[in-house]
């Protein structure tokens, strides 16, 4: 099958204004240009600096089936290189996370590399006197990534030469990482307390899809939301909740609330969900924290920081974030049927312990395997994987609050919406397109 | 222990485990979660044996009464979803290791293998699961089940009954 390789238009043609073809789920060679063309075009978060805190740390990440390796450097900055030994492409190290000391040994054939990626040492050098090995890629040492960004800590990179760049690419989005570390008195956060890892057999935008889906919850998720009623029922209004109540109770909040939350678009599919408020706005208010925010930025400023708590802010294609409750969830696509979810956590400096709480609890109700919020979601992605499959209609409905004014390029690409407008989607899709495509060339 | 009802006590101790799973085997939640001290939690570290609080780590479940209510009462709605069809387990037990009994209190480890079907999918976890009980005039009682899964940290599909 070669319906898609080579056939830009016949791609662009799988995103209409207003619907999308079943084939971006279903498609594997789909999946497999957009392993070489959309990974590559665009910024792929792959972790926190916190998480290589000391020169010779490394963490191990996979990132559109390239195995990818962040180094700290011996003078405090990062580096990230492919995973493989130069010589036959051994992967360096087979853990997650380590300490390799000062240099990388491969431990197939021993040949060594710097923390830089600079070789170190091969093993019989005079066996290589008069070959081409120091012309070739092999005697190069380890490739490193060209597009790395760090920004605030976050660690995100460009797999390809084309795309724009990280600043251009993420525009006011930077502003969502911005509050996460605000929230910091310090303006430090920390990665802590590990990470729940979902495998999910639905394609990664459904994944995606839905994290800017406000309508669903009533329906898909009424069964738990029932449960967290009943159990709570006969409590007075002003009863304080139990944390797991307090996070789960406004899953059950209903269409008109979601709508008023309302949402915003940027450029590059990324968007922000919940600008006015979201189900995150009523936590219980923690004054010793807030004095220390304010001691920090100052009153108007912490003010401003504090109101901001999106549902999601979707750093398309690989990151959701939450301000608070300080998570992120990282997708990784697996196949066009397979879709791993991270869901990680944050310490806060100079916060009180309360708040990393808050993270591991809403971590654990919404994003574990164990999550009957989650059950429901994972349930009914994997239902439309398989039931898309059926029938004449090919396509998947994006219709509601469309406007044809949104093609207009003089609508400005960043712009508020009602919160339950799947603009939000639509804007995704039109974003894939344009990465997908970036630089493709047609087949003569 | 030397007197009759000590020897019940004991027997009823050694045999906690398998009861307590056979309740979840058959689908009995409300009686199981009976089971559970009015503080009792049930806990999934996320680290598995390794993991020393549930502060300090992430878990994959932690739940007190209120929250496994919740969850057993979402498995009687119909329209809890991913009940369509619904999942069963198993649980496959070695016999109890009584690691401590001192009158009214008393702590098991017990290793398993827990399969749990639904449909066409089939999810094996193996562990050990380890009790921590108290004695009350009704018979033992979960202040804790802890459940130290193998490979706890990997990717997993949805988990939807109790290993």
């Amino acid at each position: 099958m070669n319906a898609y390789r080579g056939q830009p238009d016949a791609i662009r043609a799988l995103v209409q204004p207003d619907r999308v073809h079943r084939d971006l789920y279903l498609s594997d060679e789909l999946f497999a240009l957009e392993q070489q063309h959309f990974f590559a075009n665009t910024w792929n978060y792959l972790g926190h600096a916190s998480q290589v805190p000391n020169a010779g740390d490394y963490l191990a990440v996979d990132i559109a089936g390239r195995p990818l390796l962040l180094v700290r450097q011996p003078d405090g900055s990062v580096r990230v290189f492919h995973n493989r030994c130069a010589h036959k492409g051994t992967k360096l190290v087979t853990d997650e996370t380590g300490n390799t000391g000062k240099f990388f040994r491969c431990p197939y054939h021993a040949w060594t590399y710097k923390l830089d990626g600079a070789p170190l040492a091969i093993p019989l050098k005079s066996g290589y006197d008069g070959t081409q090995l120091q012309e070739c890629e092999s005697g190069q040492g380890l490739e490193a990534l060209k597009h790395v960004a760090v920004y605030r800590e976050f660690v995100f990179v460009r797999l390809g030469d084309v795309g724009p760049g990280f600043e251009d690419c993420m525009g006011e989005m930077l502003q969502s990482i911005d509050n996460m570390v605000d929230r910091s008195p310090e303006g430090r956060l920390t990665i802590a307390g590990g990470v729940l890892r979902n495998v999910i057999h639905c394609n990664w935008k459904m994944y995606l899809e839905n994290i800017n889906d406000t309508v669903h919850p009533m329906s898909t998720h009424e069964s738990a939301t029932q449960a967290a009623q009943a159990l709570w029922a006969g409590q007075p209004a002003d009863a304080p909740k139990p944390m797991a109540m307090e996070q789960i109770l406004p899953f059950g909040s209903g269409y008109d609330f979601f709508d008023r939350m309302g949402g915003r678009i940027h450029a590059n599919g990324h968007s922000v969900l919940g600008v006015n408020f979201s189900i995150h706005s009523n936590y219980a208010q923690l004054p010793e924290y807030e004095q220390a925010m304010r001691a920090a930025h100052g009153e108007e400023r912490a003010t401003q920081i504090l109101q901001r708590s999106p549902q999601n802010s979707v750093l398309y294609p690989s990151l959701s974030v939450k301000g608070s409750p300080q998570a992120i969830r990282v997708i990784r696509p697996l196949a066009a049927n397979r879709t791993l979810v991270e869901a990680w956590g944050f310490r806060v400096a100079g916060a009180p312990d309360l708040l990393f709480e808050r993270t591991l609890s809403y971590n654990r109700l919404v994003f574990s395997p164990m999550s009957v919020v989650a059950h429901d979601d994972v349930h009914l992605f994997e239902s439309m994987q398989q039931g898309l499959r059926a029938g004449h209609n090919e396509w998947v409905s994006l219709h509601r609050n469309f406007d044809a004014a949104e093609l207009d390029p003089a609508t400005p690409s960043s712009r508020n919406t009602n919160g339950t407008n799947e603009l939000l989607m639509r804007n995704q899709f039109r974003a894939w397109v344009q990465f997908m495509t970036l630089g493709m060339e047609a087949a003569a | 222990m030397t007197g009759v009802g000590d020897m019940q006590a004991h027997e009823a101790l050694a045999g906690f485990a398998a009861v307590e799973a056979a309740l979840l085997d058959a689908g009995r939640f409300d009686d199981w979660l009976a089971l559970f001290a009015e503080d009792g939690r049930y806990w999934v570290p996320l680290l598995g044996a390794a993991q020393a609080d549930a502060q300090s780590h992430q878990s994959i479940a932690l739940e007190d009464r209120l929250l496994l209510q919740l969850r057993i009462e979402r498995l009687k709605n119909p329209r809890a979803h991913s009940q369509h069809p619904r999942s069963h387990c198993q649980h496959v037990l070695q016999p109890s290791f009584i690691e401590h009994a001192d009158g009214g209190e008393a702590r098991l480890r017990t290793p398993f293998i827990y399969v749990e079907a639904r449909g066409e999918e089939q999810l094996m976890l193996a562990g050990t699961c380890r009790h921590s009980l108290v004695h009350t005039p009704a018979g033992w009682r979960m202040r804790e089940k802890r459940i130290d899964l193998l490979n706890p940290g990997r990717a997993w599909p949805a988990i939807q009954l109790f290993p």
